[in-house]
């Protein structure tokens, strides 16, 4: 049982640069075969100033730390049972290489089903760059099994 | 590749993308680039330790190809939202298609937009995630 104190907890914010070499690693690791992901000429001709980061990106920069499932742990939540039961972007400005973001996850909510066999967890999570401009939210729904 | 919005109807569907086959590989190197460490996609001795037969693909790989489907369908810049529900986890070998919809045309903030049904489906139709996306045209 995740202790419901948690909600509305707001987790440190974490500081992560959009990496040009990373974004073109998530390109292959995807099969990417759309050159503005991985070619900067191609990006500046589609409006980009730089690669962009693709759609589901962000999730990618709320690991980009040295625990990325400490706000699990800080929680008791044991991450062997934990699936991801679904995830929302909402996109307000692109986020592009060289870019310095900010990441500021907090919990929506926590709430059983099955009788507590299922236990879900809503975590928000807000995305600014380094001239303070919103720049994406995110809502992660993850399940954690229990017995 | 330009969009008319006018030309768009409820009922059409945007272009069909099929990925290769999910292998071990794959799972490492997604791990790596997407910065998702959870050993349960990469090492079969914790997956077996968690009660799973083998390694499992992370969801957010299927949402990425299907991220690759709106983003050949209209620009990056264009769309407003994007979520997925994970209906089953997504197995080595999988072969994974995705699609989708149009469902709903609208204007929202002076834009005319278009919502997509959006889905990502094994070799055997299996849905392994289900959404939406809302597109400006």
């Amino acid at each position: 049982m995740i202790d419901r104190d948690n909600i509305g907890k707001h987790f440190d914010p974490i500081v992560v640069d959009v990496e040009k070499g990373q974004l073109k690693f998530f390109a292959k690791a995807t099969a990417e075969s759309n050159p503005i992901y991985t070619d900067e000429a191609a990006a500046k001709e589609a409006g980009y100033a730089a690669l962009p980061a693709p759609p589901t990106f962000g999730f990618s920069l709320n690991l980009a730390k040295p625990n990325p499932f400490d706000n699990f742990m800080a929680m008791g939540i044991d991450l062997n049972r934990v699936l991801h039961a679904s995830q929302e972007f909402e996109y307000i400005a692109p986020i592009l290489a060289g870019d310095t973001i900010t990441l500021k996850d907090s919990v929506k909510d926590i709430y059983n089903k099955k009788g507590g066999a299922l236990e879900f967890v809503i975590i928000e999570t807000t995305a600014t760059n380094q001239k303070d401009e919103h720049v994406l939210s995110m809502t992660n729904t993850l399940v954690v099994r229990n017995g | 590749m330009a969009l008319n919005y006018d030309d768009i109807n409820v009922g059409d569907e945007i272009p069909e993308l099929s990925k290769r086959s999910i292998s071990r590989t794959t799972l490492a190197l997604f791990a790596g680039a997407s910065n998702d460490h959870n050993p349960i996609h990469i090492d079969t001795d914790v997956a077996k330790a968690a009660g799973m037969e083998d390694v499992f693909a992370q969801g957010m790989l299927s949402m990425a190809y299907l991220g690759q489907a709106l983003t050949n369908f209209a620009p990056q810049q264009n769309i407003r939202t994007y979520g997925v529900r994970f209906g089953s986890i997504t197995n080595l070998k999988d072969k994974i298609t995705c699609t989708g919809t149009v469902i709903e045309k609208f204007q929202k903030n002076g834009e005319n937009c278009v919502k997509l049904e959006v889905k990502a489906q094994n070799q055997d139709g299996n849905v392994k995630l289900s959404g939406h996306a809302v597109i400006a045209i």
